[in-house]
This record gives structure tokens, C-alpha cells and sequence, in this order.
């Protein structure tokens, strides 16, 4: 690792900061040629991603960890050092190439979708910014410099979701992103100082090495590891935080694919993982991760089964296995939470890319006004079919590989968390071919002819499918384990096609099978109909059309009712009746006082030789009695 | 005469000669008025500069015999924290002289009073003598009160008599003070007093008692609950420049004085009382937090915002470890750019929409984008979002009150504290979301955007709110000696 300038590696971040700055400002650089803004971001991360797969192939190479200490940020005596450090660790590496593969796709495919859009700087500068403070925020060596990347990347997510902010339902719902995310921020803020006050630092090295020396108390770690974990849960869009990933899906289509599927809402996997060496001194988050992650993934499944907005599925979707991926990092470790995060971020942005396509041509994200695009949508559709299988779980794309490892790994350790995620993988076959049989078979319900989206949508998308199929194999034997984990404990993937001799792979495919089969009769030869089935089933029909009636409960409950004209209506009225109110009444009692004392002084002279000598008598009096 | 005596005098002497300028003369005013703010301004940045920073303490000091028969002296001079403070408040005043650039009401008058009332405030920030702090003090009334009452909108003379009465019940507690430790004393010099061992001393009043006389006074300039109720009506019914003037350096005063004078001279009262004092820090932050989500005015929306963040500045202060005065020292200058540059944008969204009630107010982001970017920035800055200052403040001030050792309870209050910064993303994002986003409205549609001059303060502001938020090294250099000299008293 060490025949890797420093330089080249903050870069990285580097050269997406300096496309931030260059488009936003110096906003007239490019007036005429709009079109500009978008390469300069590109070429931007392009470097960016070279230098990514660059690092990679050095970790590959020499496996070890590179720590550049960086400079002092905040400093105060020997109170406090925050330096902006990086690591370079495999965790790191990995995370580099998903966040600058996938932000440069999109960023080429956005130059097609965003086509004549009038502030193409505004949308270039933010992804820019967001994709430096994401490669920040996977760098970082100090929790509060990641605290900070951490924020950056919600503050660039509220305004992308808001690109469209005339729209009022974009507008509410980057608010809503935002303020949710920063719930979760609460306990990862708290977490970082109650760190700091038992460790007195926020290096991440630092407080690894402290805690498994044993320095730091148990109760300690568990609440700071909790902290954190809500955190994550905020970003991750993890029950019962989740509310806000829904309605992101306001924001531009390629926004919703890097950010709001691949990279953004990874981070909060991502930072477990990066604190897993504290986790892991914590059985009781562990767990709770655990749980949080499995229920998460099967409520969200649910959701998922009865949307007809397409992006409104994938979005469930994607908190579903955000879920799955916090499954896997509570029972099975890092190595099998990030697998997942790596394969999910390929065949998730391909999924979101092709809804854009679709919408692209057809104008509409409402599947019921879908049909038929599979001839007039080739490239679309077959790219779709890849993503779709692989986020089914079928062998050998890369979801299949993936999803194992955490099936395994929750086999071993929780039977109820395994029977919660067999549920889950069922469903996400499901529902995926529901989409996909809803929008590319049938007759065609598009008032206008849809067509094939140009080129430089495409290609991005072939991209993706090429990785979503093969991104699995990186494990394939174990190679992508052993690079984050150093003892090969979940090392039973042996080959691509020797994972097919172990049963559970059989049953996961059957399961998978039976979903997209279950989808077909459905949907495609329409054996059972839909509204049939949604009539005998009424009850939990009505309970996942209405997402478990949770917006109503945060929304209409507590924040309107209990908060917004409770609470915070008490306080106000307290302090304009009562605390303002007896300011008035003093000010009153002073002037109605002051007409009767206004009689005192009337200008007699004797008068006031009187009061002097009663006030003198008196202060004498006291002065006596004080001795 | 040194250079702080001409940054301190400067202003005063800029409001004779306008008194002398004839009134048709608006021009001459107002250039008179920016060259004896800029001036300020250019020498304090050179002072800032010049502080040696290694040394620390009280530097450019000056000393004049005032009153002999009573000990009192002109003695001034500046430590890291009140030349921060010096620099804010020659800034704001500068800029405030900008804001009102196209007054047409008694332009002459109202000049006049915005520079005496900048060096009344200068001259609290640099006293060393508690006599000459405590009349500079008083003496900032007087321009305040009629900057509202004759300059204001509203229910002026209401909030400026309001303004003026509670201010003077707060000065009357601080005199008491005053008194008590200069019969205890016999001085008025703070340099003296820090040398001094109360304890040894027959007290005039019990420590404590003149501890809670200062703080009182202080509160009710912070303000503090439950004496914060004239800042929203004084923030909202003053002209912009003093709102700015009221919420970006006055409000300071109170801060900067409970550093000095009830940490500094009172440790052990300080200490004692840090609990009930850090639960009122908690309810400022709290309850102002929930009262301004209420808000339906923009302007009275931000001034309630002050009662919430000053609860960041008492929670510092009052946890009484090094990094947590920092963090308190931070949010003040913070704060005071912040809010500043929220009170300058709004003023010109009131001027150019003539509308300032939330509710009519929307979809603005179109039809004023630049206007509308400035007010996100501040907006980002209130709620703390990395990369401003607010966040190195807030977060230092969470940090330090968080891991103090000198106050037990602090930190229970302090993760009640943090509930803080939702309240903050709660009332900035929904006034950004009503005002600013959502469909435009056609009544709105010929207003102006911000002009040249407009973008040009702002700006500065903006560059500053950022600075400081990537660099704190900038200003934390100047602060380290101040916060780790008063760490000492309670071991560090």
C-alpha cells in the first residue's frame, strides 16, 4: 500500500469537491452550455473512480491497512484533536469503488434523463458534493469528521429530493427526509459524546484498540453502539425510521437510484460495519440489530407486495433489504452485510434507472398505466429481468450469493430470524415480478408511444446489469470475505457452482422460485386474479396499502396532535399568557402604583424633610441591629 | 490614545459630526456613517490579527485616572473573547449601516443613534472597569430605544418601553453587584478583582447574593427564561439594521458578562449553582425551541430562534469545562453572523414582499433564488449542518458540557439539550418549506431579488458562517487562552 502516494488518495474525495466548487461557485461558468456542468462532474468522478479501483487493487494486493494522519481540524490543548485523517482499510476500498462506480453511471445517465432541465448546475453540484462527502464519510478516521460527511451527504439528499422544490409534494418530502434522517442523528450525535467523555477521543483506531483493551465499560459501548445503530437506522431507513425513503422518491429518478438505493442509505450499514470492532463487545446490540434489520425486511416486504407506484416497490424494496443487510451484519459480521450492501447497490440502481427509463418514455411511475413495454422497451426490459432476478435471488446472479450468506448465517444463529428472512425472500420475488410482468407484458395502457430510452441511458444500464449479474462471483471463493474479515469464518462459499450442493441453496432457489411463479399466475397468465385475492385477504390488503397506517401515527398523532397543538401550543400559550402576561401586570401595577405615590410627591418641602428623617431613622435603626 | 480607544470613540465621534451635517445632506450621512464603521472595523481586524495569541490575557490595554475619589478608572483592553466579540460588533455594525443604506425617515437621526449605540456596545465588550462597564451598559439604551420607537414597525413604542424597562431592572440588579463587590473590594478594576480572595474580605453582601445580583442582570440581557419575553417583540418590531444590531451583538453582552464577571469572579458559586442554572439553559432551549415552531411571523420566528440558541451559550458556560466554554464562546460569535445574516435577509424578504406572516408567504425559491439561497445558508447555519459555524459551536458545546467533570448533572441536561437541534431542522425546514418552496405565488411574481449591494453583505456574512465552520482553527487560536485561564479555576 505504501507505493501509493497520499496524494493521489485525497484525491478521491478531492476532485468531486472541486467540481462542487466549480459549479456552484462560479455558477456562470458554463451559461450557454449547460451540458458542461454535467461533464465536468463526470470527468470528476471518473478520475475519482479510477483512483477507487487503483486502491483496490493495491488492498488486494498487500492486504494491509493504510492510516494517513492528515492535519489538525479542532484542536484545544490536550482537550481535544480532531484530525481530518483517512483510512484505507479493505471496508474502505470496497465502499470507494461502489460509491464513485455507481455515482459516475448516473451521473452519465443523468445527462439523458435530465436533459433540458435549466439547472443542470445546481443538480451536478449537488451530486458532486454529495459524492465527495460520501467517500468522506467511508475515509474518515474520526467519528466526527464522519459525523460531519454524514450530514453533508442528508443535507445534499434534502436537496435533491427538493430538485423540483415548486413541487409540493418534493418540497414536504425532503423535509421530511431530512428530519427524520436527523432523529436518527440524535442518537449517533449522543453516541459520539458520550464516547468522547469515556475515551477522550474520536478516532475510530483509537477507540477500537481502547475497547478491545478492554477500557471502556461494557454499559458504555452498549449505549454508544445503540446511539450509533439509530443513527444508521435514520440513514438506512430502518424501521421505525423509515417513513422518510417512501416519499424521497419525489426526487429526480437517478437521484433516487444513487442516493436513495446504492450508496446514501448504505451509509448507515456501512457505519455499523466501520464500528463493528465496538459491536461486537455488545451482545445486546448485536441483537438488536439483528431484529431490527429482519423486522424491518419483512414489514417493508409487506408494503412493497400491494404498491402500484413503481418507484414506490422499489423503494420498499430497498428498505427491505436494507433489513436484511443489518440482518447480516447483526448475526453473520461485516463481511456478510457488506456483500450484500456491494451487490444491492449494482442491481438496485439498475432497477431504479430502468423505472426511469420507463417513466422517461411513458411519463408515469403508476404501473396500472404500464404494459407491454417489453417490445417497445427492449434494452430496458432485459436489463430490468437481470436486476429483477437479482434481487430475487436467483443463481447465479450476484443477489443470490449475497442473500445466502445472510440466510446462512441466520440459520445458524437465530431460527426465527431465518423463517422471518426465507418469508422476506419470498416476497421480494414476488413482488419484483409483479413489476415486471405489470409493466413489460400485456397490452399497452400508455396514451403515448413509449420508445426505447437513447444511448447514453442505456449503456449506464448495461453497465449495472453486466455487475448485477457478476458481482456475486467476487465471493465466490471467499475472496471478498477474507478481504474484510481476516479469519475466513463464513468462508463455506466455495465456487460459484459448488454452492448449489448445500440444501439451504436449493431452498432459498425454490422459495425465490415459488415467489416469481406465485407472480406469473398472477399477473401474466392471470389465473388468480389480483383483485380476488386482495378482496379474500382483505384485512392485511388494507393494513400494507396503508404502509401500517405509520405516517398517519407520526404525522397526524404525534407531530400535529400530541406536539404541534399539544406540547408546543402549551408552551406557547404559557409564555404569552403567563410569563409575558405578569411582565404587563407588573408594568400595570407600577403605573396605577405610581398614581397613588404621584400624591407623595407634592412639592412640599416639609414633606420631604420628613421622609428624609423617617428614611435616615430607619437605615440607622437597621445598621444597629446589623452589628 | 490607542487603537481601542479609537475603534471605541470612532463611532461617537462619526455621530457628532452627522448631528452637524445639514439635514438635506442625506448623502453625506450616510458616507459619514460608513466610513466611522469601516474604520472600526478595519482596525479591529488588524487588532485580531495582531493579538499574541501565545501571551493570551488582556493586551492593547489602556488606563486613565476617571475618578480618583472613588477608585473608578478608564480602563480598557481585550482578551481573545472580547476582541472576537469586538470584531462581531464592528462587522454587524458595518453592515447594519449598509442595510439601511435607503432609509428616508430622519436618515440623520437614525445614523447617529446606530453609531452611538455601536460604541456603547464596544465599550462593554473592552471596560476593565466594572463603573465604566456598567455605563456603557446604560448608555445603549438610549440609542436602542429610539431605533425602535421611532424606526420600528409595529407595536414599536410598546416593545421599546418594554425593551428599555426590562433592561433597566436587569441594570438595576448589576449595579447592586457592582456596589457590593466594590464595598467588599474597593475596586472596580476586573483585573484587580480576578487577584482578589473574596473570602478573605468582610463581604458586603453574601458571595452568593452578589453572584445571583450579576446574573440576573446578565439573564435579562441573554435572555434567559423566564425573562426573555421583550426579546421576541423588540427583535420583531425594530427596524433591520437593529434587530441585527439586538440579536447579533447585544444579546452577547449578557453572554460575555456572565463569562467575565459571574464565572471569573464567582468559581465557587458558580459551581454551586451551575445545576439550576444549566436546567434554565435546558428550558431556553427546549421550550424557545417548541415556542418558535409556533412562530407565524418570519421575523418573530428568528428572534424566538435567539431563546433557543443563547440556551446553547448558557449550557457552555455553565458546564464549566474548558472545551464547553469554548463551544459557549463559539456559539456566540456564531450566532451572532448567523443570526445576523438571517436578520439582514429577512429584512429585505419583508421590504420587497411587503408581507411578513408565514402563511401568505410561499413559493418564493422562483421568483427570488438568490434571496432564497442566502436564507438557506442561514438557515443551515441555525440548524447546525456541518461546514458552518453553528455546528462547530453547538457541537463543541454538547462535547465539552457532555464530559465536564466539574458539574455532575451536566451531562443529563446536555442529552436533553440535543433534542435542541431537532427542534432547530424543525422550525428552519418548515419555514424554508412554506416560504420558500412549493408552488410560486403570482402575487410575488414581479418582486425584486436581492440587489448588488445586498448580495455583497450578506455575502461577506456567508464567507464568515463558513470560515469558521471549516477553519474553527481561526478562531479557537484566539479563544484557547481565554477558556483555558478560566478552565484553571475549577482545575482545569
Amino acid at each position: 500500500m505504501s507505493n501509493i502516494p497520499e496524494i493521489l488518495i485525497w484525491l478521491i474525495p478531492g476532485l468531486p469537491l472541486v467540481s462542487f466548487g466549480l459549479l456552484l461557485l462560479v455558477v456562470r461558468l458554463f451559461r450557454n452550455r449547460s451540458v458542461w456542468n454535467g461533464y465536468v462532474a463526470i470527468m470528476a468522478t471518473a478520475a475519482s473512480f479510477c483512483l477507487s479501483i487503483w486502491v483496490l487493487f493495491n488492498i488486494i494486493k498487500s492486504s494491509e491497512i493504510l492510516l494517513i494522519p492528515g492535519f489538525d481540524w479542532l484542536t484545544l490543548g490536550n482537550v481535544i484533536n480532531v484530525k481530518i485523517g483517512l483510512i484505507v482499510d479493505p471496508l474502505t476500498a470496497i465502499m470507494l469503488v461502489v460509491v464513485t462506480s455507481v455515482s459516475l453511471l448516473v451521473q452519465i445517465y443523468s445527462l439523458g434523463y435530465m436533459h433540458g432541465s435549466k439547472s443542470f448546475n445546481r443538480y451536478y453540484a449537488f451530486i458532486s458534493l454529495f459524492t465527495m462527502a460520501m467517500l468522506g464519510l467511508v475515509m474518515a478516521d474520526n467519528l466526527l469528521v464522519m459525523f460531519m460527511c454524514w450530514e453533508i451527504v442528508g443535507f445534499c439528499s434534502y436537496q435533491l429530493i427538493g430538485f423540483w422544490f415548486h413541487r409540493q409534494p418534493a418540497a414536504r418530502a425532503a423535509r421530511k427526509a431530512f428530519f427524520i434522517t436527523r432523529i436518527g442523528d440524535f442518537g449517533f450525535l449522543a453516541a459520539i459524546i458520550l464516547i468522547f467523555s469515556s475515551t477522550g477521543t474520536l478516532n475510530v483506531m483509537e477507540i477500537h484498540s481502547m475497547a478491545a483493551a478492554g477500557l471502556v465499560s461494557g454499559t458504555i459501548i452498549t449505549w454508544a453502539t445503540l446511539g450509533i445503530f439509530m443513527g444508521a437506522m435514520g440513514k438506512s431507513s430502518q424501521f421505525p425510521l423509515h417513513t422518510w425513503l417512501p416519499d424521497a422518491m419525489e426526487g429526480p429518478t437517478p437521484v433516487s437510484a444513487l442516493i436513495h438505493a446504492a450508496t446514501m442509505v448504505a451509509a448507515g450499514v456501512f457505519l455499523v460495519a466501520r464500528m463493528y470492532p465496538l459491536f461486537e463487545h455488545s451482545q445486546t446490540t448485536l441483537a438488536t440489530v439483528a431484529i431490527i434489520g429482519g423486522i424491518t425486511a419483512l414489514f417493508a416486504g409487506t408494503i412493497a407486495l400491494v404498491m402500484n407506484d413503481i418507484k414506490k416497490v422499489l423503494a420498499y424494496s430497498t428498505i427491505s433489504q436494507l433489513g436484511y443487510m443489518m440482518l447480516g451484519l447483526g448475526l453473520g459480521g461485516v463481511a456478510v452485510g457488506i456483500f450484500h450492501l456491494f451487490t444491492h447497490a449494482f442491481f438496485k440502481a439498475l432497477l431504479f434507472m430502468g423505472a426511469g427509463s420507463i417513466n422517461h418514455s411513458t411519463g408515469t411511475f403508476d404501473m396500472r398505466k404500464m404494459g407491454g413495454l417489453a417490445r417497445l422497451m427492449p434494452w430496458t426490459f432485459a436489463t430490468f429481468i437481470i436486476g429483477s432476478l437479482s434481487l430475487a435471488g436467483i443463481w447465479p446472479m450476484a443477489g443470490f450469493f449475497s442473500k445466502e450468506e445472510i440466510l446462512a448465517s441466520a440459520m445458524a444463529n437465530q431460527p426465527v430470524l431465518f423463517v422471518l428472512a426465507l418469508a422476506t425472500a419470498f416476497m421480494t420475488a414476488f413482488y419484483m415480478f409483479r413489476v415486471v410482468f405489470m409493466t413489460f407484458t400485456g397490452r399497452c395502457k400508455s396514451p403515448v408511444k413509449p420508445h426505447e430510452s437513447g444511448r447514453i441511458m442505456v449503456i449506464p444500464m448495461v453497465v449495472l446489469a453486466v455487475l448485477a449479474i457478476c458481482a456475486g462471483w467476487f465471493n465466490a471463493t471467499g475472496g471478498f470475505s477474507g478481504l474484510l474479515v481476516s479469519d475466513k469464518a463464513h468462508g463455506w462459499l466455495y465456487g460459484i457452482f459448488g454452492i448449489l450442493s448445500h440444501p439451504l441453496a436449493w431452498i432459498s432457489l425454490l422459495v425465490a422460485s415459488g415467489g416469481i411463479l406465485l407472480a406469473w399466475a398472477m399477473y401474466y397468465k392471470r389465473w388468480i386474479s389480483p383483485l380476488k385475492v386482495s378482496s379474500r385477504f382483505w384485512a392485511p390488503y388494507v393494513i400494507f396499502s396503508h404502509k401500517y397506517w405509520i405516517d398517519e401515527l407520526y404525522e397526524k398523532y404525534i407531530g400535529q396532535k400530541l406536539l404541534n397543538s399539544g406540547l408546543f401550543n402549551l408552551f406557547n400559550r404559557f409564555d404569552s399568557i403567563v410569563i409575558d402576561g405578569v411582565v404587563n401586570d407588573i408594568a400595570n401595577l407600577n403605573l396605577s402604583s405610581g398614581k397613588i405615590i404621584r400624591r407623595v410627591q407634592s412639592g412640599n418641602l416639609q414633606l420631604y424633610a420628613l421622609f428624609f428623617l423617617l428614611g435616615v431613622a430607619v437605615i440607622s435603626i437597621l445598621a444597629m441591629l446589623a452589628r | 490614545m490607542g487603537i481601542l480607544s479609537i475603534i471605541l470613540f470612532m463611532p461617537v465621534i462619526g455621530a457628532l459630526l452627522i448631528v452637524l451635517i445639514p439635514a438635506s445632506n442625506v448623502r453625506l450621512t450616510k458616507y459619514t456613517a460608513f466610513v466611522f464603521t469601516l474604520i472600526p472595523l478595519m482596525l479591529s481586524l488588524y487588532l485580531f490579527g495582531s493579538y499574541d495569541r501565545m501571551s493570551g490575557g488582556f493586551q492593547f490595554e489602556e488606563f486613565a485616572q476617571w475618578i480618583p475619589a472613588i477608585n473608578a478608572n478608564y480602563h480598557i483592553g481585550v482578551d481573545g473573547l472580547s476582541l472576537s466579540l469586538v470584531l462581531l460588533t464592528t462587522l454587524l455594525s458595518f453592515i447594519s449601516v449598509l442595510v439601511s443604506w435607503k432609509t428616508s425617515f430622519r436618515p440623520r437621526a437614525f445614523f447617529a443613534w446606530l453609531l452611538l449605540l455601536e460604541t456603547s456596545i464596544l465599550g462593554v465588550f473592552v471596560s476593565l472597569d466594572l463603573l465604566l462597564f456598567f455605563i456603557f451598559w446604560e448608555i445603549e439604551l438610549i440609542p436602542m430605544y429610539f431605533l425602535i420607537a421611532l424606526w420600528g414597525s409595529g407595536r414599536r413604542e410598546y416593545s421599546a418601553i418594554k425593551y428599555v424597562l426590562y433592561t433597566l431592572f436587569g441594570g438595576a440588579f448589576m449595579l447592586a453587584g457592582i456596589l457590593s463587590l466594590y464595598f467588599t473590594a474597593g475596586t472596580f478594576s476586573v483585573v484587580e478583582l480576578y487577584q482578589t480572595d473574596f473570602s478573605l474580605l468582610a463581604q458586603a453582601l453574601p458571595l452568593a447574593a452578589t453572584f445571583f445580583l450579576f446574573f440576573i442582570g446578565f439573564a435579562v440581557k441573554l435572555p434567559v427564561f423566564p425573562f426573555h419575553t421583550w426579546l421576541p417583540d423588540a427583535h420583531t418590531d425594530a427596524p433591520t439594521a437593529a434587530s441585527i444590531m439586538l440579536a447579533g451583538s447585544l444579546i452577547k453582552m449578557g453572554g460575555y458578562g456572565m463569562f467575565r464577571i459571574c464565572l471569573g469572579l464567582f468559581p465557587d458559586e458558580a459551581q454551586h449553582y451551575a445545576p439550576l442554572i444549566l436546567a434554565l439553559a435546558v428550558v431556553n432551549i427546549v421550550y424557545g425551541g417548541a415556542i418558535t415552531l409556533k412562530q407565524t411571523d418570519i421575523k418573530r420566528l428568528i428572534a424566538y430562534s435567539s431563546v433557543s440558541h443563547m440556551g446553547f451559550v448558557l449550557l457552555g458556560l455553565f458546564a464549566l469545562s474548558e472545551l464547553s466554554l469554548l463551544g459557549a464562546s463559539l456559539q456566540l460569535i456564531s450566532h451572532g453572523l448567523i443570526t445576523g445574516l438571517l436578520f439582514a435577509v429577512t429584512g429585505i424578504l419583508i421590504h420587497n414582499t411587503h408581507e411578513r406572516h408565514i402563511k401568505k408567504l410561499g413559493g418564493l425559491a422562483r421568483q427570488v433564488p438568490v434571496l432564497t439561497a442566502i436564507f438557506v445558508v442561514g438557515g443551515v447555519g441555525a440548524m447546525a449542518v456541518p461546514g458552518t459555524s453553528g455546528f462547530i459551536a453547538e457541537v463543541t458545546v454538547f462535547l465539552g458540557a457532555f464530559s465536564t467533570s466539574v458539574v455532575s448533572s451536566a451531562p443529563v441536561f446536555t442529552l436533553i439539550s440535543l433534542t435542541g437541534i431537532l427542534l432547530a431542522a424543525a422550525y428552519i425546514l418548515t419555514t424554508l418549506l412554506k416560504v420558500f418552496f412549493g408552488p410560486p405565488k403570482p402575487t410575488f411574481d414581479h418582486v425584486h431579488d436581492v440587489t448588488l449591494m445586498e448580495k455583497i453583505y450578506c455575502g461577506v456574512l456567508v464567507v464568515c458562517i463558513f470560515a469558521i465552520g471549516l477553519y474553527p482553527k481561526l478562531i479557537i487560536d484566539i479563544l484557547e487562552p481565554v477558556v483555558a485561564s478560566m478552565a484553571l479555576l475549577w482545575g482545569g
